[in-house]
């Protein structure tokens, strides 16, 4: 019997597992898919928010700017790389700057700090590749960005440490109630627990009905972004925002840890969970939003593109106890600022267990930190002189674009990876300009190798996805008439 | 009886054109070279290609080595000698432009390595 | 900091012509840095005909005009052969940073020659919509999976473009038991030689589709089907043409780009849209003593065209040095 079962192995499910992982107390992660992350995670921009996206009195904005803070501590607990690189939300016109005016009272209100509103000059020198057009722009210095999946990865490294029990391709087929307990059915075992998390993403939907609660839904909205060669990285030095719609906080030009500029995303409404696809026009419609804030961007210089879809359950996130099904927190809609508040929302579902009748009681020991994962990309000369010479491995070269090691992708492994994307999103091999053609074949011989399996098992992202449907070694060799090696 | 024919003998891929009545050719045009006329001859009467392949090896440095047919075999026997050479499996250590298996499939060729496995 | 007379990057057949070329013209201090473990480059798995007709007047295979090659550099002791050597930093002043098993070495050579190769498009650079599973290779890599690898990629496939890497893996695929359900063209033409279209695609009675465009990749794990329509002179789709054409893979062969990452972050100009260096001579760079060679330089259609342009490099390299 599990104290708590956590469903959904993202960004906040392992937050929350982590947040729990204090205490001493059983718990179990469930993750349907073949690893953690591999849901709307995956399609996370990885920008930190400070706050000035939200209403000023929504549980996202709260929850948003106590995220911001809580991010910043935690990766330095578990060496994750958080940047605070600053965000300008642009004005072209007078109007634009009244808005922005609003927008700072709004984001103060919330307890945004460092808030300024800058001039054309102040851009001109800060941003130099920004918009002529350009004639103002609210500065939020605490914007930050982080790796959305190495947030997850390290998330879930730790709380397993801490004792929580991840369980990666089982999905949840049915819940049902046994008196003081549930009982979840999952890839043909069924876990019973007190207490229930519900961080299912796209499918939280799904899961609340399976205990009789059908007061929301999930309506997938898809965002495509692209992703710009390396070669840019000093595009621009902050995260660029136009002025947000209604619908969404518009199309950005974004920095990722990893230094490659983004642009995106869309916002497109859908039916299909599953509707991934990106489209001419949705790259059109990005090409032409964000060359109005930084004319310099090149569509040549786009490596890589992808949709991801935002789990939309309203206006705000659904974070509560039901009292239909008593025992189940549910946690739906997080959308943006998700990631940045998912810290936030642990701490929100700790106090509604707490609050519902969990007994908290702290661990004589809580594993705080974590080792840093190293990536010889960001490692310095210095420092990559001396991994190399401990350990001859990290000399040894796979990814030729984004300059990943052999030791890297070994580690990743031992850490849980099992696939080719999660190798990738783990160490960013694979994820450079020339889109794995030189280092498939490389990763698939090192996957094999260190999980002991046939190279035809490999797949991108989990059963149905193999890179490979023959060997030609693992054939059976003709009759001796035909045998070579005989001279 | 005419028929267009690009020559596949090199990089130029000269367009020629072949009169023929029967089996017999009667004239080749358009040719820059005599390994056209030789390769318009036998198109029409036996088409030939240079098989290349690779051959599993085991306990090499390799694990494909790369193989061809020292000389043309007729376009009609490339799906055997696929599955001959598919079948093989190579022991020895080879420096390329070693025989792999002479005489192969009684074909009056012999498939022979095209790179050094150690 | 070690110093080097001539330090070429890359050991394929760019870097080795140059690095010949370049000794016997009196340069003895050469260093040669090939990332992979062997020399030879993409010939190694061009295990196809096709080479070295006009350079040896013979016709070899990929692997076979390498080993001439190979053969001659290590009867040469005055060329150094550094392999598994990664080049990871260049600045103007011809410093270069590169990484091997076990150590990071930097070394300043008066004369930098770059036979870096060039890559292959990516499905990513020529905006081909669509889901993103297993299943979509690039021509080359399915090429190494099949001819290194001994891997077949898959058993129903499309090829887009119809250049000749894609051209030559369509009869590949063939002759491995997979089926070649098309070869999809935007252009009017292929960009590749008519040998590869009569030998390869005519001779399997592959459909050839000219004037076509991939208009979507479906398949939720692995790519599952590609809808293709016809385009108009523009490239635009033509109302109605569309049609499907059930697959497990997608190979894509639209065109290589010369690979001069290295020589862009030491400063060399780069022309953006070929990503060629810019200079007023073959081979040379807007950086006095670093010379560009082979398809780095621009990408050639044949091996011997790479050698003998980088035969010239050599020769180049070998005046710069003995002027100075």
């Amino acid at each position: 019997m599990y104290d708590i079962v956590v469903i959904g192995g993202g960004a906040v499910g392992t937050a929350v597992a982590r947040e729990l992982s204090r205490y001493k107390l059983r718990i179990a992660l469930l993750e349907k898919e073949e690893e953690l992350a591999f849901g709307v995670s995956k399609s996370n921009s990885g920008i930190i928010h400070p706050g000035t996206q939200n209403a000023p009195h929504s549980l996202k904005g709260r929850l948003c700017v106590q995220g911001n803070q809580l991010v910043r501590s935690i990766s330095r607990e578990l060496g994750v790389d958080f940047k605070e690189v600053g965000e300008l939300i642009v004005a072209f016109t007078l109007e634009d700057i009244a808005r922005l005016k609003q927008i700072q009272l709004d984001a103060q209100a919330l307890g945004v700090g460092g808030l300024q509103l800058v001039d054309r000059s102040w851009l001109w020198e800060n941003e130099p590749n920004l918009s002529h057009k350009i004639i103002a722009a609210l500065y939020a210095p605490t914007a930050g960005i982080i790796s959305p999946y190495r947030w997850t990865y390290d998330l879930s490294e730790n709380a397993r440490r801490n004792g929580v029990e991840i369980f990666t391709r089982t999905r949840v087929d049915r819940i049902t109630r046994a008196g003081d307990h549930f009982e979840i059915s999952a890839a043909g075992q069924t876990y019973a627990c007190r207490y229930l998390v519900n961080c299912a993403g796209l499918f939280a939907d799904e899961i609340a009905a399976m205990l009789g609660i059908r007061d929301f839904t999930i309506k997938p909205r898809k965002g495509e972004e692209f992703l710009l060669d390396k070669k840019r990285q000093n595009l621009t030095n902050h995260l660029i925002f136009p002025l947000p719609s209604p619908a969404s906080k518009g199309t950005l030009v974004i920095i990722t840890s990893d230094g490659n500029p983004m642009i995106g995303p869309t916002a497109e409404d859908t039916d299909d969970k599953s509707d991934v696809s990106t489209s001419e026009a949705g790259l059109r419609k990005v090409i032409t939003s964000v060359k109005r804030l930084v004319p310099a961007i090149d569509e040549r210089d786009i490596i890589a593109y992808f949709a991801g879809a935002r789990p939309v359950a309203g206006d705000d996130f659904i974070i509560r106890h039901e009292y239909a099904a008593a025992g189940c927190i549910t946690v739906a809609g997080i959308q943006s600022p998700g990631l940045t508040a998912s810290p936030a929302i642990a701490l929100y579902v700790v106090e509604l267990l707490r609050k519902h009748g969990l007994v908290l009681r702290r661990k004589l020991f809580f594993h705080r930190y974590r080792k840093k994962t190293v990536h010889l990309f960001s490692a310095g000369f210095d420092r990559a002189q001396r991994l190399i010479r401990k350990d001859p491995s990290y000399g040894d070269i796979v990814c030729r674009c984004e300059m990943v090691s052999a030791k890297e992708i070994r580690e990743a492994i031992q850490r849980g990876a099992r696939t080719l994307d999660g190798i990738k999103f783990r160490t960013r091999c694979q994820a450079g300009r020339c889109h794995g053609s030189f280092c498939t074949s490389r990763v698939m011989k090192i996957l094999a190798e260190e999980t002991r399996a046939p190279l035809t098992a490999i797949s991108k992202r989990g059963p149905g996805s193999a890179l490979v449907v023959g060997d030609r070694a693992q054939e059976p060799p003709g009759g001796a008439a035909q045998e070579g090696g005989q001279p | 009886m005419t028929k267009e024919l690009v020559c596949i003998e090199c990089p130029v891929g000269c367009t020629l054109s072949v009169d023929w009545q029967g089996c017999a050719v009667t004239r080749v045009s358009g040719n820059k070279c005599p390994r056209g006329e030789k390769y318009a001859v036998e198109e029409i009467q036996n088409p030939m290609r240079i098989l290349t392949s690779a051959v599993v090896c085991e306990g090499l440095s390799l694990k494909m080595l790369p193989v061809r047919t020292d000389r043309p075999i007729p376009k009609a026997r490339l799906t055997d000698a696929m599955q001959a050479v598919r079948a093989m499996r190579l022991r020895r250590p080879v420096r390329s432009g070693e025989t792999i298996a002479a005489n192969f499939l009684n074909l009056g060729v012999d498939l022979i390595a095209t790179r050094d496995s150690t | 900091m070690k110093k080097r007379d001539l330090v070429i990057v890359g050991g394929g057949p760019a870097g080795m012509a140059a690095a010949l070329t370049a000794h016997k013209e009196g340069v003895r201090d050469i260093l040669l840095l090939e990332r992979d473990q062997y020399l030879g480059g993409i010939l190694n798995q061009c295990i196809h005909t096709g080479f070295g007709i006009s350079y040896f007047k013979e016709i070899l295979t990929g692997p076979e005009y390498a080993g001439r090659f190979v053969h001659r550099i290590r009867n040469t002791p005055a060329i150094e052969i550094s392999l598994k050597s990664f080049v990871v930093h260049l600045t103007k002043d011809k410093v270069l940073t590169y990484i091997t098993p076990g150590r990071m070495e930097v070394v300043q050579a008066r004369a930098l020659i770059m036979a870096t190769g060039c890559r292959e498009k990516t499905r990513e650079m020529v905006h081909i919509p669509g889901t993103r599973p297993a299943g979509i290779f690039s021509a080359g890599l399915a090429q190494k999976l099949i001819n290194i690898e001994g891997l077949l990629p898959g058993k129903a496939v499309v090829i887009v473009g119809s250049g000749d890497i894609g051209l030559i893996m369509a009869r590949r695929f063939i002759l491995e038991g997979a089926q070649v359900k098309a070869v999809i063209e935007i252009q009017k033409t292929s960009r590749g030689l008519k040998r590869n279209i009569v030998q390869c695609v005519q001779d399997f009675d592959i459909p050839l589709y000219f004037n076509h465009k991939i208009a979507c990749i479906h398949g939720k794990d692995r790519v599952e089907k590609v809808t293709v329509c016809r385009v108009d002179d523009a490239f635009n789709e033509v109302d109605d043409s569309r049609f499907e054409i059930a697959c497990d893979t997608v190979l894509v062969s639209v065109g290589l780009i010369p690979e001069n990452e290295l020589i862009e972050m030491a400063g060399v100009a780069i022309d953006h849209r070929t990503n060629s260096p810019i200079s007023d001579a073959v081979n040379a760079t807007s950086v006095p003593g670093i010379f560009v060679c082979g398809n780095s330089f621009k990408v050639y259609d044949l091996a011997d065209s790479v050698t003998a342009d980088s035969e010239l490099c050599g020769r180049m390299a070998a005046i710069y040095l003995s002027r100075r």
